[in-house]
């Protein structure tokens, strides 16, 4: 079982990191702006009519780093949540193999 | 490392190889203020019977099994972390997975719809992703129509005596998948102005599927290995939860 979780993540990593050197020129870009870009293709008159409200409180786009910064604080309360949780679980069943 | 392991090392290099000469850009979750309004009221009305569907059904499994609350939080925390990750696909561009199908699995997909609410408004408030005004049809896509299709595979997998292991593998991977394809038609429903529904379609499919397809790889491979931690250690809750069988 060991064995495969490893080389589960093997493979995870592989499908995630591979093309980043396969597509040197790729832009791997934000993926918002593109999905924008065919709004503008197939109807061409429409306006968006709101903007993020982070946004509007700013008066500007979010800067990127503090933009990566907030996503690291979404997936940190996961991973904590989920780490104890499981913490618990592991140490729950030493002790019931004890008992 | 076995052979099986093996293959499937040399299969998914392959595969990335294969997908790696298609330059392209995506998309996640519908942008704040790109539905017309008409469109995020609807599609926020039509999420309404299933929050309320799943506000009841978590409140039925808490109050039968008090100590499943760690398992609900697990699964919401998945979601959290699992769609808080942007990577970069084949395409040439960055997405991110959905994590619906482990909650789907373990508590049925009306819970899930809960579960993806917040992380989707965590999302559109504080992160500029996705946006409250798409708020409706952002939960339909992610955190109803996923989620279903998920538990409808898995419980399909079940019936036909599938491994169970490769039944979530399924059960996540195509419920992402899936995610990705209602996300598409709801923008191509909403813009088809200058061609018509079908041409948007494919259109947006085509932005949507290619990426998406390897992302739904991982993320199926990722919820095998956190259901197979939980199968060794929370085995109390799973039988709870009528996912395991009664005293093996």
């Amino acid at each position: 079982m060991k064995k495969t979780v490893i080389a589960a993540i093997v493979v995870i990593f592989l499908i995630a990191f591979v093309p980043l050197f396969v597509l040197k020129d790729a832009e791997f870009g934000g993926s918002d702006d593109a999905g924008s870009v065919v709004v503008e293709e197939v109807d061409s008159s429409y306006e968006p009519w709101a903007t993020p409200v982070f946004e509007q409180l700013l008066g500007g786009e979010l800067p990127g780093e503090v933009e990566s910064l907030l996503f690291c604080i979404q997936t940190g309360i996961g991973v904590g949540i989920i780490a104890f949780i499981m913490g618990r679980f592991v140490e729950r069943k030493k002790w019931m193999k004890d008992q | 490392m076995s052979k099986k392991q093996k293959k499937i090392l040399v299969l998914a290099g392959a595969f990335a190889l294969a997908f790696g000469i298609v330059p392209n850009v995506s998309a996640m979750h519908i942008m704040e203020g790109y539905l017309p309004g008409s469109f995020c009221i609807a599609w926020g009305v039509l999420c309404v019977p299933f929050l309320i569907a799943g506000f009841m059904s978590i409140k039925k499994t808490l109050n039968e099994h008090r100590n499943l609350i760690t398992m609900l939080a697990m699964s919401g925390a998945f979601i959290f972390v699992i769609s808080s990750l942007k990577i970069p696909s084949v395409t040439g561009s960055c997405s991110h997975m959905t994590g619906t199908g482990l909650g789907a699995i373990l508590f049925g997909p009306a819970a899930v719809s809960i579960l993806g609410l917040i992380v989707l408004l965590f999302q559109a408030i504080l992160l500029a992703h996705g946006g409250l005004t798409t708020l409706g049809a952002n939960t339909f896509s992610m955190a109803i129509a996923g989620p279903f299709v998920s538990y409808g595979i898995y419980v399909l997998c079940k019936k036909m005596n599938v491994n169970k292991r490769v039944a979530v593998f399924l059960a996540a991977a195509l419920g992402d998948l899936f995610t990705y394809c209602v996300t598409a038609g709801q923008l191509a429903l909403a813009h088809n102005a200058d061609t018509t529904f079908g041409a948007a379609l494919g259109k947006f499919m085509a932005i949507f599927a290619p990426t998406q397809v390897p992302l739904a790889i991982i993320e199926g491979i990722i919820t095998v290995v956190i259901f197979m931690g939980l199968e060794t250690y929370a085995k109390p809750e799973l039988r709870a939860m009528g996912i395991l069988k009664e005293a093996k």
